[in-house]
């Protein structure tokens, strides 16, 4: 098999070492392709072979997911990291997956234009931000990596490369299996490139937050803060809150200088009423947001993400503080308050993490929302499904990846419903 | 009995014979959706008044091996609501009520043969509206919104029915029903959401479909640019895109088109003009003030000579009505017309109109251009006389070359009408086989014996029999927790 390997990939193979373990299942082998079609022959091995693969990029995700049921070798994109394509007067690029965001960003950054998505995970490469799809506090505006993905290239595990989407924004030709790989996990085949729809970088940002000071908002009074600025007509590109006892409001506008301070001053205005509003200048802003991101979460701590239609996030803080009375456990909460998206960071003791997440996967469900953790320790992934339930849509999603991945060659065990 | 007896008998019994249309004159008035080259009439239409009859109709189509096909308005310009012969077409017009308004949370619930406007008419009053607007908004429904992922002018900034859609209720071509996303974001699991929208009636029918609204702007304005030729009215489009302007929408037409449109509804187009721009920005007011005067600036810089400014709501409707009429209007000036639609990266726009002016001289036909400027999107209209001998066949290949000129340029086949039955013979222009197949993957999870909306979309379907290989049995199965489908 090694020789095998090392037709394909050359000196790019070595035996894998137990920092490339993902949930305590060891590889035997990282495999580096440097080539759509290195990786095709390497899958192909791996398929004949009955072996399981986990593709990876930056690393910076591998937590996600149930422990992997089997797991043999690790396929590496970090030699497919170019940028192949930007049609600057287009807005659009074309990358290969093991592209780091970050690398991209400044390669655009040059025509003033940039890829909008801000995952907080800075080394988190295009094809794991794909699989994962992961997002930062402008998903808001501009959706989330559904919204600005438009053509896809993908090895199948029997080695076959075909595409999906195209070059341009607008298409409707054949099915959109941009969308089927999005979050998928790695668990229907390897995304070798992807080509992305662009945004200008805007010229200015504001950021208001309310309050500035103090103890915070109560559940009821953060919904209501929240709902004022969506049922205005201002248009901010992330809204956002965190909560430790009491909820604070992030607003940020981007845009032309005179539009975001108007806009600035409008949400003050708004939010003022609910207890001191302020109002940051732009070079305060882009620290704020970059810190914003995701807090560290401690080792073997668990980090949930619960999502709910926009309206009920006092529902979920509320069900999330009753949960908590009396837990030392729980930590913070914060999320995208404009998207109906939380996280919940909770400790190391593994109980009774287990235990207050079967009863708040309950209760967000009643809310018409789900729970998933991110990232928990053996332990607590072992007692639970990390995704949860799917509902009626799990044989079919099963029949998907039967169709696309019949050896379960592709991350087996790690998706939702054994997936 | 025979087949379609019974077949009948069962639907009648199922649905009530009011909802069951069988009579042959009947079914000739449904044998054609919005792209009237193809007729086929039925063998039987339905038409439910609920998710329940719905799976029932399909229920009974499973059983009888018959294949369907579902319909909402039928006002599709790719064939791809065209009826199979032997099958049944599943009409969802009687569908038509608005099940939720949750402005709060952003989100309406509809049943499928609900009209597009109606969504916006619904919310409204609350200052919201439902962002997809394709030109037949009036009349099309949001179920056939969903299978053509429609779009429409306003695509450019706020995106595709795609974008718009965060939970379906499906029923399967099996006859299961199954519920896919939600009001929430982000549903655990593979986006079968995304995966559906866009899949022209083939993977199933929705019966149930959760969108999202958007808040109405605080300022909406627009701009008429006349330019002497379209190339100049392509500069400015470039202008305004290099400036990091994202309008609500740009549209392009030209003197053709033009000329069609004000003669079937006066909107007072500029007469003399080679190229129309119609431009729109949205958002608040500070912004889109400051814009506004720089896409005057840059319309200027690229030799426009005549610039008006809609000063209120009706001359701003009135800009737009002819840009809306404008595909109608061809039948003012030709007897017969076409309405291609291709898309290319916004910055080959020269080098294709120059391409399309030379296919149409080359087949002495007249071309008409429309153009979704703002991301791409082009349609050419055609003009032919089907009275006189061979314009129809040359019109049809005139409209294949154009296609062929698009996909030079890295472009699409179809940017928001769908492959349907018309363009699936093109699919392998754009795609390779191994492209076409591996799409028919997700096809055969759905459905694996073709029943649904069969022979659209992909010029030769898949087999989806056994996978080749060792079949590796999934827990799940092995506990009995889900059945292999």
């Amino acid at each position: 098999m090694d020789v095998r390997l090392r037709e394909i990939v050359g000196a790019h193979v070595w035996e894998a070492g137990t920092e490339d373990a993902i949930d305590g299942v060891q590889p035997a082998l990282v495999i580096e392709p440097g080539s759509v079609e290195e990786a095709a022959a390497v899958l192909r091995l791996a398929n004949e072979n009955n072996l399981a693969v986990a593709p990876r990029g930056g690393g910076s995700k591998l937590g996600w997911g149930n422990p992997p049921e089997r797991l043999d070798w690790i396929l590496s994109t970090v030699r497919m990291n170019r940028v192949l394509e930007h049609a600057a007067g287009d807005l659009v690029v074309r990358v290969q997956a093991g592209a780091c965001l970050r690398d991209v960003q400044q390669e655009l950054a040059g025509a003033g234009q940039w890829l909008a998505l801000d995952p907080p995970e800075a080394e988190g490469t295009i094809g794991g931000i794909i699989a994962a799809n992961d997002f930062g506090s402008h998903r808001l505006r501009f959706g989330t990596v559904r919204d600005l993905l438009i053509g896809i290239t993908y090895v199948l595990p029997d080695g076959t490369v075909a595409k999906a989407g195209g070059k341009v924004v607008k298409n409707v030709a054949g099915y959109d299996l941009n969308k089927l790989f999005t979050g998928s996990l790695g668990t229907l085949g390897l995304i070798a490139e992807a080509i992305f729809r662009l945004h200008p970088v805007p010229a200015s940002s504001r950021a208001v937050v309310a309050p500035q000071s103090g103890a915070g908002m109560g559940a009821g009074e953060l919904g209501g803060a929240v709902q004022s600025i969506l049922d205005s007509s201002l248009v901010p590109s992330a809204l956002d809150f965190e909560w430790r006892e009491g909820g604070r409001l992030f607003v940020l506008f981007e845009g032309v200088e005179t539009g975001v301070t108007a806009q600035a001053e409008a949400a003050r205005q708004l939010l003022d009423r609910r207890g001191g509003a302020a109002i940051l200048e732009d070079v305060q802003v882009r620290p704020l947001w970059q810190g914003m991101g995701r807090p560290q979460l401690d080792r073997n701590g668990t980090r949930l993400k619960i999502t709910t239609p926009i309206a009920e996030l006092p529902a979920l803080i509320t069900c999330v503080e009753n949960l908590a009375a009396g837990h030392p456990l729980v930590r913070t909460m914060w999320g995208h308050a404009g998207s109906g998206i939380a996280y919940l960071d909770l400790g190391a003791d593994e109980q009774p993490v287990i235990a207050l997440l079967a009863e708040l996967r309950e209760k967000i469900a009643a809310l018409g929302g789900s729970v998933v953790a991110h990232a928990a320790p053996a332990g607590v992934k072992r007692a639970l499904d990390v995704w949860g339930e799917v509902g009626t849509a799990l044989p079919l999603m099963l029949a998907v990846k039967r169709q696309f991945d019949p050896m379960r060659v592709m991350n087996p065990g790690r998706f939702v419903g054994g997936i | 009995m025979d087949r379609r007896a019974r077949l009948v008998r069962r639907m009648e019994e199922a649905l009530g014979a009011v909802a069951v249309v069988s009579e042959r004159a009947e079914l000739r008035t449904y044998e054609c959706d919005g792209l009237t080259s193809y007729r086929v009439v039925p063998s039987l239409v339905v038409l439910p008044e609920s998710a329940e009859q719905v799976q029932r109709a399909v229920c009974i189509c499973h059983q009888e091996g018959v294949p369907f096909v579902a319909r909402g308005s039928g006002t599709g310009l790719s064939g791809g609501a065209l009826p199979v012969e032997d099958g049944v077409l599943i009409v969802l017009a009687r569908m038509r009520r608005i099940l939720e308004v949750d402005i709060p949370s952003q989100r309406v619930v509809v049943e499928p043969g609900v009209i597009n406007l109606w969504v916006t008419e619904a919310v409204a009053p609350q200052g919201y509206y439902y962002a997809p607007d394709p030109s037949s908004q009036l009349v099309c429904s949001i179920g056939g919104n969903v299978a053509e992922n429609s779009g429409g002018a306003h695509c450019l900034k706020y995106g595709f029915t795609t974008n718009h859609v965060t939970g379906l209720e499906v029923v399967l071509p099996t006859g299961e029903t199954v519920q896919f996303g939600g009001k929430a974001l982000d549903t655990p699991g593979y986006d079968l959401v995304g995966a559906f929208v866009g899949s022209e009636g083939t993977l199933g029918i929705a019966t149930r479909i959760t969108l999202r609204i958007v808040r109405k702007p605080e300022v909406v304005r627009t701009l008429l640019a006349a330019f002497v030729s379209m190339e100049e009215a392509g500069g400015a489009v470039s202008g305004i895109i290099a400036a990091g302007i994202l309008p609500a929408a740009v549209e392009m037409m030209d003197a053709l088109s033009r000329e069609a449109a004000e003669a079937a509804v006066h909107a007072g187009y500029p007469a003399g003009a080679g190229g129309l721009l119609i431009v729109e920005l949205d958002g608040p007011a500070a912004e889109v003030e400051y814009q506004f005067g720089e896409v005057e600036r840059i319309c200027h810089q690229n030799g426009c000579t005549e610039l008006r400014i809609a000063r209120n709501d009706e001359e701003r409707v009135l800009m737009w009505k002819g840009r809306r009429a404008a595909f109608a209007a061809m039948g003012r000036i030709s007897p017969d017309y076409y309405v291609q639609d291709g898309v290319i990266p916004r910055t080959a726009l020269p080098q294709v109109l120059r391409k399309i002016a030379q296919l149409a001289a080359a087949h002495d036909l007249r071309v008409a251009n429309v153009f979704h400027a703002g991301d791409g999107n082009l349609h050419p209209l055609v003009l032919y006389d089907g009275a006189v001998e061979g314009q129809a066949e040359r019109a049809e290949l005139l409209a294949g070359e154009i296609l062929k000129a698009c996909l030079e340029q890295g472009g699409s086949i179809t940017g928001e009408h769908g492959v349907g039955f018309d363009k699936k013979r093109y699919m392998p222009d754009m795609f390779t086989t191994t492209d076409l197949a591996t799409m028919q993957l997700l096809r055969c999870a759905f459905d694996p014996d073709h029943r649904c909306n069969p022979g659209k979309v992909f010029p030769t379907p898949r087999l989806c029999g056994e996978v080749p290989g060792p079949y590796r049995v999934h827990p799940l199965e092995k506990a009995g927790l889900a059945e292999r489908m």
